[in-house]
């Protein structure tokens, strides 16, 4: 087989791709129920808000960092946003204006101290969350609100519905799709068509050689991180609205699952390597799991114990591979 | 027109209260193949980046190419046409060749967005000034490091590159490949682009430079045709110091006992059919391409790796080697080719590094370490292997290559050994610490010790060890007593494929 | 105590640290803080994220992180209290149920610890990425074993926690013991010297003979029994035990481990630093609460504040003292 045939076999892409088939089929022949309309348009509902995030995350990630705070800056920017300007405006486009300032906000001081003094993101990233969600909860004093009419009208706006004639259960296809894959786009294109893109896999490849080939290795760095924020900021607008309701706590803990999707997916997490694809593929894996879990008529306690081993069996085998090709002796003997 | 590319004079350079530049004067004509050589510290480096325009110098004059720049900027070097090459070579593993050879031209132009036909088109253009053959969409981290060198160099002459700095190298690649490199930096010249090639090894300056310059302390030593000079006029300006080397003189006493012996070892995708003798007191030399088996053979000794069939005997017992353990157990100790990353832990301590093998030894109940013996006992090889320091308590990141690599061999020399591994020992290395290590090694074995050194430096063999093996494929392919070999035809054999 | 405290400037810069703070808070705050109740109700509280700070200390002295930790002593806290439930159907536990499940909860911090430790020396999963998925599976045991919803404590348990010895709360005694045995192994054994070098440079510890999956096993296996215990002391203080207990614990403890002195890229820092910053941790939180209209809410901000900032600091003290060793 040619050498571009045997490299797409040997990707992580097509590894997950089909466990992710085979999962489903799984579930199909136990439950019966997954092919269907109605649960396929459940899986996309669950799948829409964290793919998004992990557009950001996946910038952050190939360039070498993690961001631990897009949970805490959605959840500010949403709180904040919904609970004050329902009385202000009705124009919704407002609304994510000022959350994708706030986030920007919050994006920039985590680009600009890891920019500056190339502290590890983890750290620094885990101490901007924590101050957000003291932020909202202290000094906003957030806590579970009604929904203004106008946000719920975005969220109530459908593409279109399907119904499970079976089951009699319908679940509408919402109109927030359709940001999703223009952000998913966006980030496509970034990643692969601008020198900016180019710029993040540079400083992920080697920091040093970035700046001496000319990238403006601080701007890119703020760049990825206000870019993270700000899409958190409306991400977590739209949240609210898929949600019909305000739950300022309800996002805490997903950052971990969106590191985990790329990775999973294939993303580096030393930096330098990743595709939307390969996070869409992670994200999907967890999100057709999960969603199997109440298909199968499993309580959803066992939840975060499924996760959890897929993380672990996912990155093993990336791990295992590695140490395999590390330890690999390549001396060409004569033959005998 | 002047005829000459760099005319630097009297360059000083300061950074708080150290001269990195004490009146320095670099001089490089227009096509020619210029040497710069000096020990670690001496100030290379610092030229470099004033050449380049990363530093602006606190005196002296530069000029290129006649022109006179009292405050030169990066661009400005890069416009004047100098490119420098640095030994990490500044390449991005995970991006493709094609990208690696256009962004830097792509960045300059002000573009922002990406266009593959482009990048391809400025790719083309680059290998070819060199006649370089390679797949333009392969992952540089798929090769080798001189692939990446010529990638570099392609890079460089995008720019119309006047003068190309190339700093050490050599050090990373093989022979073989070496003088590969060296054929294209003779197409350079004919191209009339001068080179300035950092380097110490003066074989390789005979070879391609037409002058050289030499630095110390900041400070010219010596500069010249590179004909005139001579294996002392190099060590004596690089160090101070004359050093004459002592060849090595092996008796073999009568009687006395093979402290290794090797039978039929085998390893898949290592090494064949290997049988190997070493008597105390012997220093034996293994050479050969890298992928040789030379180091798969020594770490299988070592215990590193786990030999699939065939026999070790020391001093006559045979004996398991399963485990890096059971390796120094049986009194092999191996010092790794690669410091930084296999010999030594740079954030700690130098006292800690020295005297890791023998905690367990020294320890008290429940594992107390014995504080006061260690002192003690790396104090004294501080001493007997004249380390410069200031304290043992100071990191080993602290100390010169040199220096780092003399605490690596008092750590196994703490030790009763039977063999010690020298896995190229002077990489890396300044000629002066290169020397004291050559005087401690042919001393300890003047004392009964067994050595093995691996190494691709052929004089340094041939100066230091009793008996070569030339290894190819994973086989032995030649032995003998260094005293019965010539350099060049060594050289040749060592190389052949 | 002078050849020490030149030896580690860290550790001099954070005594004067905690000095500074005793000192203002005292002052502003008075008799509320400087009384021996004041005291008793502090040393009640940090020994749960001191030790748990402490755990993490040990996970970044190797070049790595240990996400898990909170969710290690949530999972043990739950597996005591049903042990105990179990062997007492009926009205207080005694002695012997409540030893079992203290032994109960030991051991489960231990296979928890190993399970990370395996994953990361002998698969090779880097320990954020392990520690992630530990962290799940763990938080994901406990809502199975608890049924997602809280178990109830023992009330003999939380006496003797909340027990006094010679005005020193019980729990303030427990953590104390186990420091002082992490400074020892950490500083004065050659397991712990081994540990740190292993942490610094894995090829080059393989290359010096070590076991490193042995050594990182037992790493992580420590670190899983500090969590039980800061497990069992948090089911006496509450009572109960739920699965998400303490979840910003983890930010917390890694903050407490970088002002400690502990340098996360290892090999840096000792656990003395780390229990000093403890208590700094712990007066300026009990001082914050002194200020009736600064809710709990608030220190989320200090702490997240106080994490960036000592991050800076260290780094220009950092760069000052290059500078100076340079011009010698």
């Amino acid at each position: 087989m040619n050498n571009k045939t045997k490299k797409i076999l040997h990707s992580s892409e097509f590894y997950v791709g089909i466990i992710i088939i085979l999962f489903c089929m799984l579930i199909q022949v136990r439950s019966g129920q997954f092919f269907t309309g109605n649960n396929l348009v459940d899986i996309i509902r669950s799948f829409t808000i964290p793919v998004m995030f992990c557009v950001g995350e996946l910038m952050v990630l190939i360039s070498g960092g993690v961001d631990c705070s897009f949970p805490a800056i959605a959840s500010l920017s949403m709180f904040v946003v919904c609970k004050y300007l329902e009385d202000v405006t009705t124009n919704p486009l407002l609304f994510f204006v000022v959350a994708a300032l706030i986030g920007l906000a919050f994006g920039v001081l985590n680009g600009v101290i890891i920019g500056k003094y190339r502290f590890p993101a983890l750290i620094v990233t885990l101490g901007t969350s924590s101050i957000c969600w003291g932020v909202m909860q202290g000094v906003f004093q957030s806590r579970e609100y009604p929904l203004c009419a106008t946000l719920l009208a975005v969220g109530k706006a459908k593409l279109f519905t399907a119904t499970n004639a079976e089951t009699g259960l319908s679940s509408d296809l919402p109109m927030i799709t359709i940001f999703m894959v223009l952000l998913l786009l966006l980030g496509w294109f970034i990643l692969n068509k601008t020198m900016l893109g180019r710029g993040i896999y540079a400083i992920g490849g080697d920091i040093i050689a970035a700046k001496r080939a000319g990238f403006n290795v601080f701007g890119t760095t703020v760049f990825i991180y206000a870019f993270s924020g700000m899409m958190a900021g409306i991400i977590g607008v739209f949240r609210a609205c898929m949600l019909q309701a305000v739950h300022p706590n309800n996002l805490e803990g997903l950052e971990m699952t969106a590191i985990a999707a790329c990775v999973l997916g294939g993303v580096s997490i030393t930096g330098g390597k990743g595709t939307v694809l390969q996070a869409c593929l992670g994200m999907a894996l967890l999100t057709v799991v999960s969603n199997s879990l109440i298909l199968l008529g499993i309580s959803t306690h066992w939840q975060n114990v499924v996760t959890g081993l897929i993380i672990i069996a996912g990155t093993a085998a990336t791990a295992i591979q590695n140490q395999k090709n590390a330890k690999k002796l390549a001396v060409k003997l004569t033959e005998s | 027109m002047s005829d000459y590319i760099i005319r630097a004079k009297g360059i000083k350079k300061y950074f708080g209260g150290v001269k990195a530049l004490d009146g320095v004067d670099l001089e490089i004509k227009k096509g020619e193949v210029h040497c710069l050589a000096g020990e670690n510290g001496c100030g290379k480096s610092t030229i470099i980046n004033v050449i380049s325009g990363f530093y602006t110098p606190d005196g002296g004059e530069l000029e290129i190419d006649g022109v006179s720049y009292p405050k030169m900027t990066p661009q400005q070097s890069i416009a004047a046409g100098i490119q420098v090459i640095y030994q990490d070579l500044s390449v991005f593993p995970n991006l493709t060749v094609m990208e690696n050879l256009a962004l830097n031209m792509e960045l300059a132009s002000g573009k922002k967005f990406v266009s593959k036909k482009r990048f391809r088109e400025i790719a083309k253009e680059a290998v070819a000034k060199i006649n370089f053959e390679i797949d333009l969409d392969e992952k540089v981290e798929n090769l080798s490091v001189a692939d990446k060198q010529l990638i570099a160099i392609s890079r460089a002459l995008l720019n119309n590159a006047k003068l190309i700095i190339m700093d050490e190298p050599t050090t990373a690649i093989t022979k073989k490949e070496v003088r590969a490199l060296f054929n294209v930096i003779r197409d350079l010249q004919k191209q009339n682009i001068a080179i300035l090639f950092v380097s110490h090894k003066l074989d390789e300056v005979f070879e391609i430079a037409e002058r050289f310059t030499i630095f110390r302390n900041g400070k010219n030593t010596g500069a010249g045709d590179a004909s005139e000079l001579t294996q002392e006029k190099f060590t004596y300006y690089m160090t101070g110091r004359e050093i004459k080397e002592t060849p090595f003189i092996y008796e073999e006493k009568p009687g006395a006992k093979k402290v290794l012996e090797l039978k039929n070892l085998n390893l898949k995708n290592g090494f064949k059919n290997v049988n190997l003798s070493l008597g105390e007191g012997e220093i034996l030399g293994i050479t050969g391409l890298l992928g040789s088996g030379r180091t798969e053979l020594v770490q299988a000794l070592f215990g590193y790796h786990k030999a699939d069939s065939g026999e070790i005997y020391i001093r006559g017992k045979k004996v398991q080697i399963n485990s890096v353990k059971d390796g120094i157990k049986n009194g092999i100790g191996y010092v790794p080719p690669e410091r930084i990353v296999e010999g030594v832990f740079l954030p700690q301590s130098i006292k800690q590094n020295i005297s890791i093998e023998k905690w367990d030894e020294w320890a008290g109940p429940l594992g107390i370490m014995n504080e006061k013996k260690i002192e003690e006992v790396v104090n004294d090889w501080v001493k007997k292997l004249r380390i410069k320091l200031h304290s043992i308590e100071d990191p080993m990141n602290t100390l010169s290559g040199g220096n780092q690599q003399k605490c690596v061999l008092a750590k196994w020399l703490i030790l009763d050994l039977n063999v010690l591994i020298l896995n190229g020992p002077t990489v890396g290395v300044d000629i002066g610490a290169k020397f004291d290590i050559y005087e401690l090694v042919k001393s300890l074995a003047a004392n009964g010790l067994s050595v093995i050194i691996i190494s691709d430096d052929i004089p340094e063999i041939l100066s230091n060890c009793n008996r070569v093996v030339v290894m190819r494929r994973g086989e032995i392919v030649k032995e003998g007593l260094t005293k019965d070999m010539d350099e060049a035809s060594l050289a040749e054999f060592a190389v052949a494929d | 105590m002078n050849k020490i405290l030149n030896k580690d400037k860290n550790l001099t810069r954070i005594l004067a640290v905690f000095l500074v703070c005793f000192v203002l808070f005292s002052i502003t705050q008075g008799k509320s803080f400087l009384s021996v109740s004041s005291f008793q109700s502090m040393g009640k509280l940090f020994p749960e994220f001191g030790l748990l700070a402490i755990g993490m200390a040990l996970a970044l002295i190797t070049g790595g992180i240990d996400l898990s930790v909170v969710y290690i002593a949530n999972l043990c806290s739950i597996t005591a209290a049903l042990t105990i439930k179990a062997m007492t159907p009926e009205g207080d536990a005694g002695i012997g149920a409540i030893l079992a499940g203290v032994l109960v909860a030991i051991i489960v911090g231990m296979i928890c610890g190993s399970l990370n430790g395996l994953l990361i020396s002998a698969v090779g999963i880097p320990a954020m990425l392990a520690t992630l998925g530990t962290q799940s599976l763990f938080n994901g045991i406990g809502v199975v074993a608890s049924k997602g919803s809280s178990v109830t404590g023992s009330k003999p348990l939380s006496f003797f926690i909340s027990k006094k010895v010679a005005g020193i709360p019980m729990a303030a005694i427990i953590f104390v013991i186990c420091a002082a045995v992490m400074i020892f192994i950490v500083d004065k054994t050659t397991l712990g010297q081994k540990i740190k070098m292993m942490g610094t440079n894995m090829k080059a510890s393989a290359f010096s003979g070590f076991n490193n999956v042995k050594l990182s096993v037992i790493n992580y296996m420590m670190i899983g029994i500090l969590s039980a215990v800061a497990g069992i002391i948090m089911l006496g203080r509450y009572s109960s035990a739920k699965a998400d207990n303490g979840v910003s614990y983890t930010m917390q403890a890694i903050m407490i481990a970088v002002m400690g002195g502990i340098d996360p890229a290892g090999g840096k820092g000792n656990i003395q630093g780390v229990c000093v910053a403890v208590l700094i941790i712990q007066m300026v939180s009990t001082w914050l609460s002194m200020y009736q209209n600064i809710s709990d809410f608030y220190k989320q901000i200090i702490w997240g504040a106080l994490l960036l900032i000592v991050l800076l600091l260290n780094y220009y003290i950092n760069k000052r003292e290059v500078a100076k060793a340079a011009k010698k």
